[in-house]
């Protein structure tokens, strides 16, 4: 027989002792990051619900090309075999200029890069949390992802890994409010911050004085400095320059260059560099 | 028949529920989509206190922090407080009528948005339109009475009490 009237004090405790836990772990997780074995367990749950999330827009696009005609297929096979031929002879080009700029650099004794390699990744059609700017991507620690991995698309910087499961991974895109990625200038060499707005289309560059020399259509590149994501990868053009009477920094804004909203397959970027060498 | 196998239908519909919170809609609808996690929890612990309470609320709200990318224990805050106050009121709550029931419903999904809210504040991520931010409760509300009858049918079935 169950008693029709139960204590409240147990639940009442039983609540604050989940509140109590709940903070800690928010704690843990926003300014020590120490919960990623437990992230990564539950995600490994999830992970069956996600891949059924994703298999109607795997089988849309499946669908697509299934019953595509021969024609548009011919069309595009084309397309592609010339865009090949271009992009090979270009390639050429920078493989001379790539022995070339590591014999100067050998010659100046300064460290160079060693070259990155990369792993094409899908995103998984799967809507995260609508405040935050994330992806979530088909592989995981399985594939050697690892937290902090930069994540470019075909046309410049995308975002970077926060979180990894064993066969997913969490990207937060160059847009989220949180994000902040060291830059330069391509034409001035003028050394600044990317922070995203929360709008994929708008990124906000920080602490550039009123006085720089700063121009719509000025593209901005990774500087490497914050050694996380490689040196001269493209990031964004900058689209509005503002320079506010009596204020210390201009507000500038640009337009990411990737396809931040739209790409459905991203790179992930292993990236190397040699240890400076001492004297 | 083991009589914890009776409950499977408990994970089902959180299983459906999480399924829902993670299908892709429309940059537009995105802001709308309800709390279905919530909702279903809010209905398990309303019919079956005793089996489940704001323990396994707190979980599954754990499970759409990680589904969803958010901070690791922020939903699960959310589901438990809304649990607690369910699990605290359910034999008053279990004899409204179903439009009372409804009204309760987005209290309860507007403390937990708005728990959420504070600590996506605090973490710098509050969105720009707060009458949007809770569009999700209104719609919850209206989804409540559906809910409650679905799941009660299918409790009803599997002689759960």
């Amino acid at each position: 027989m169950q008693p029709l009237f139960q204590q409240a004090t147990g639940i009442t405790l039983r609540l604050v002792l989940l509140g109590a836990l709940s903070v800690s772990i928010m704690t843990l997780d926003h300014r020590f990051d120490h919960m990623h074995f437990v992230r990564e367990q539950i995600s490994l749950l999830i992970y069956p619900l996600q891949i059924l999330v994703d298999l109607p827009a795997r089988l849309g696009t499946w669908g697509a090309s299934a019953i595509s005609s021969q024609r548009t297929l011919l069309d595009e096979n084309e397309r592609l075999r010339s865009e090949g031929t271009l992009m090979r002879a270009q390639l050429q080009k920078l493989a001379a200029l790539e022995t070339e700029n590591a014999r100067l650099r050998d010659l100046l004794g300064s460290s160079s890069k060693v070259g990155d390699s990369v792993l094409v990744a899908a995103l998984l059609a799967v809507d995260l949390d609508p405040y935050r700017q994330q992806v979530l991507i088909n592989k995981g620690a399985r594939h050697n992802v690892y937290t902090g991995q930069p994540v470019i698309d075909a046309s410049g910087v995308m975002g970077q890994i926060i979180h990894t499961g064993t066969f997913t991974s969490t990207a937060l895109l160059i847009s989220d409010p949180s994000h902040a990625l060291p830059v330069q200038v391509d034409r001035t060499g003028l050394r600044t911050i990317v922070t995203g707005t929360g709008n994929p289309n708008r990124l906000e560059l920080r602490f550039i004085p009123t006085t720089a020399d700063i121009e719509v259509d000025d593209t901005v590149f990774t500087s490497g400095l914050g050694g996380r994501f490689p040196p001269n990868y493209p990031v964004a053009i900058v689209s509005s320059v503002e320079r506010p009477r009596g204020q210390a920094f201009a507000r500038v804004f640009a337009t990411p260059t990737a396809r931040i909203d739209r790409s459905r397959e991203v790179l992930l970027v292993w990236h190397q560099t040699e240890p400076l060498q001492s004297e | 028949m083991n009589s914890w196998l009776r409950y499977w239908v408990i994970p089902a519909s959180f299983a459906m529920a999480l399924m829902l919170t993670m299908l892709p809609l429309p940059a537009w609808a995105q802001p709308y989509r309800p709390d279905w996690v919530a909702l279903v929890a809010l209905y398990w612990v309303l019919a079956l206190p005793r089996v489940f309470g704001i323990g396994l609320s707190w979980c599954c709200g754990l499970l759409v922090d990680v589904a969803q990318g958010a901070l690791l224990g922020q939903h699960a805050l959310g589901m438990a407080v809304i649990g607690y106050f369910a699990h605290r009121f359910h034999q008053r709550i279990r004899v409204y009528p179903l439009a009372q029931q409804s009204l309760l419903v987005l209290v309860l999904l507007c403390v937990k948005l708005t728990i959420v809210l504070w600590i996506n504040g605090i973490t710098g991520h509050a969105p720009d339109n707060m009458l949007l931010y809770y569009a999700p409760a209104l719609i919850g509300m209206l989804l409540w009475p559906w809910i409650f009858t679905l799941l009660r049918d299918v409790r009803r079935r599997q002689k759960l009490r």
